[in-house]
């Protein structure tokens, strides 16, 4: 297990050094950035000087170190538009971001497995349609449209919730349910399908042939093998979910992490994005980690990969 | 307390397929006493599974059990609902299976699999199945047992897992097991192992046992009474020594042909086949089911079902137009042939 721990850990910390070079380059991907900083009326004279100020005219490996040194230690830089720490406003935004992300994974989560496990227990049955239908919907419907009927009927028409900010838990429901709804098909579909293959093995005969309730066969003995592969779905969907919260916190007007980078692209904040993207790619990382120790937890087979 | 553990009368099991019924189990009758071993023979195919799947109550959802009687030490068995027959499964009735690598769930421990059994069944705490399950699996021949607990599956090999899953069925002491060719997975140097170990367990506790297996070998160093099935139905069932000594369904026949026995076959000697293939079970079945592979196949064979008749001794009977003493000539002929 600890082998295992250690392995996992060595290519999550490769991975992140890659998104790293990655996000950093984004600087040169939209141009010279000293012309973009200086404007449009700067002499070439004034370009130069930015250049030599923000140290653009280093080699660019020189550049990278020097930047990831500073990222290390928390240091994402100054954001020249918002004249503050880039660092300061991410931390300021980040909680609200993973509140969303942890509210709409827990909705995702409670909608599908149950449905998922149902429709694997009465296959082709009324229960296993309705939960079929819920799916194709889930990943027909665009989540701004989906976000845009709930506001409309929940918000406006019967005014049971509040359609904007982060006042309290109540503002939370929509924007979760609307980002956990478009990640509840896969979900369900997968738990589905690993029930299905699951309570087809021997080890189910077995468990039965040893006379044990239906519940513990389910649950015991069936889930927690037909789980495996959704718990890796999971931690990609909840990364996923704060990449795709841009939509969601601007059509709730949310102030999280989502409504900056939406604001920061905008405005060609470029060490703002910067930092949002990798730190989004790293609790991509840490997520996809943490699943492959829970799966390891799971399934002893797991472990000694 | 009945003399016979288990008694089973004109079990069928059908199965619908999608060109009609598959009649898999037709009218199968055995029982099988306290302390007794019955093989039931006959190859890929024939029921065999399934008739030890109908009478644990373990068919697949889609098929069809019916009986004139299923009683497990005179009690019937039946009709009481999946509650009571999960309180027999694993408690006085224990299977075995084919597939000793997939039987085990990959997810717990050795000693997780084995004292759940117990837990479920009787009032004994952790400590007390733990005992239980050291004592069980040493009986099974497994050595270091408690650090064997600790292990996953994965970690064990087929034979050692075959042997842990013939202690899961030994933990709350059933009075019957049903082996379903326990040892068809394994490496042939384990297969014998495994058998006998089984048939001692099955004597130091006085068990019966249903001992499912098309290897003839086998049966004729561990049954004390022998059926042969062919298509669905049962065409032969006796003492070992009846089946062996005077095979009379002329299946059997061939079937014995097939093998070499020491002493009897001679060396050098053609051993025989049955040509022709096992006839389809979809659908009306009408007469003999072996009759398009029999050598002494007549018009009457396909007329009408065949009876179960008695042979020359009390307790063998047949399946065959034949009288006992033509089958008796039959397989003289074969012998000089």
């Amino acid at each position: 297990m600890f082998i295992y721990a250690c392995k996992r850990f060595g290519v999550a910390v490769l991975v992140a050094i890659t998104v790293s070079l990655l996000s950093f380059s984004l600087i040169y991907l939209s141009g010279d950035p000293a012309m973009a900083l200086a404007g449009e009326s700067a002499t070439s004279e004034d370009i130069e000087n930015i250049r030599r100020v923000y140290g653009y005219d280093q080699p660019i490996m020189v550049q990278y170190v020097d930047w990831l040194s500073r990222v290390v230690q928390g240091d994402f830089g100054r954001s020249h538009y918002l004249k503050r720490e880039v660092a300061e406003v991410i931390f300021e935004r980040l909680p609200t971001t993973m509140l969303l992300g942890a509210c709409a994974l827990g909705f995702a989560i409670l909608l599908s497995i149950p449905l998922g496990v149902l429709a694997a227990i009465r296959p082709n049955t009324i229960i296993d349609r309705l939960a079929l239908t819920l799916a194709v919907v889930g990943q027909a419907l665009p989540s701004f449209w989906f976000a845009l009927i709930l506001i409309f009927w929940l918000g406006i028409t019967w005014r049971l919730l509040p359609i904007t900010g982060t006042a309290s838990w109540q503002n939370f429901i929509m924007p979760a349910v609307a980002l956990g709804y478009y990640v509840t098909p896969a979900i369900m579909r997968l738990t589905r399908a690993g029930m299905l293959e699951v309570l087809s093995s021997d080890y189910i005969r077995t468990a039965r042939a040893k006379g044990l309730k239906p519940a513990t066969v389910l649950f015991k003995h069936a889930l927690r093998n037909a789980i495996i592969p959704v718990v890796s779905l999971a931690a990609v969907q909840f990364g996923f979910m704060l990449g795709g919260s841009i939509v969601i916190e601007t059509i709730f007007a949310i102030n999280g992490l989502g409504f900056l980078a939406w604001e920061t692209i905008q405005r060609g904040d470029l060490p703002t994005m910067q930092a949002i993207v990798l730190v989004l790619a790293c609790f991509y990382i840490v997520l996809t980690f943490l699943a492959d120790m829970l799966n390891a937890f799971l399934d002893p087979r797991i472990r000694v990969a | 307390m009945a003399d016979r553990i288990l008694e089973v009368n004109n079990l069928t099991v059908d199965i619908p397929v999608p060109s009609g019924m598959l009649h898999a189990v037709q009218g199968v009758s055995f029982s099988v006493g306290r302390g007794e071993t019955l093989c039931i023979v006959g190859e890929s195919g024939c029921g065999k599974s399934l008739t030890s799947l109908a009478i644990m109550d373990l068919l697949p959802a889609n098929a069809s059990r019916t009986a004139d009687k299923l009683e497990h030490d005179g009690v019937d068995i039946l009709n009481i609902g999946e509650n009571r027959m999960a309180n027999i499964r694993g408690n006085t009735m224990g299977m075995i299976f084919q597939e000793p690598m997939t039987s085990l769930n990959p997810a717990y421990t050795i000693s997780n699999q084995l004292e759940e059994a117990l837990l479920r069944h009787k009032k004994v705490g952790r400590g007390e199945a733990r005992e239980r399950a050291v004592f069980l699996l040493e009986k099974v021949g497994i050595t270091a047992a408690s650090n064997r607990l600790r292990q996953y599956p994965h970690q064990l090999s087929g034979g050692l897992r075959q042997r842990v899953m013939i202690a899961m069925t030994l933990m709350c002491g059933p009075d019957l097991i049903i082996a379903d060719e326990p040892t068809t997975a394994l490496d042939v140097t384990i297969q014998a192992q495994i058998l006998l170990l089984l048939a001692e367990l099955q004597k130091e506790f006085h068990m019966g046992l249903i001992l499912i297996t098309h290897d003839l070998g086998v049966v004729a160093r561990v049954a004390d009474r022998v059926a042969v099935m062919y298509a669905g139905q049962l065409v032969e069932q006796g003492t070992a020594t009846q089946v062996f000594e005077n095979p009379t369904n002329p299946y059997t026949q061939g079937l014995l042909d097939c093998i070499p026995i020491p002493g009897k076959t001679a060396r050098g000697a053609h051993l025989g086949s049955i040509p022709g293939i096992v006839p389809s079970l979809i659908g009306d079945l009408n007469g003999c089911r072996f009759a398009d592979r029999c050598p002494y196949a007549k018009d009457e064979c396909v007329a009408k079902d065949i009876e179960f008749r008695a042979a020359f001794e009390a307790g063998h009977s047949y399946r065959c137009v034949l009288s006992p003493e033509v089958c008796a000539k039959n397989a003289q002929r074969k012998l000089i042939a």
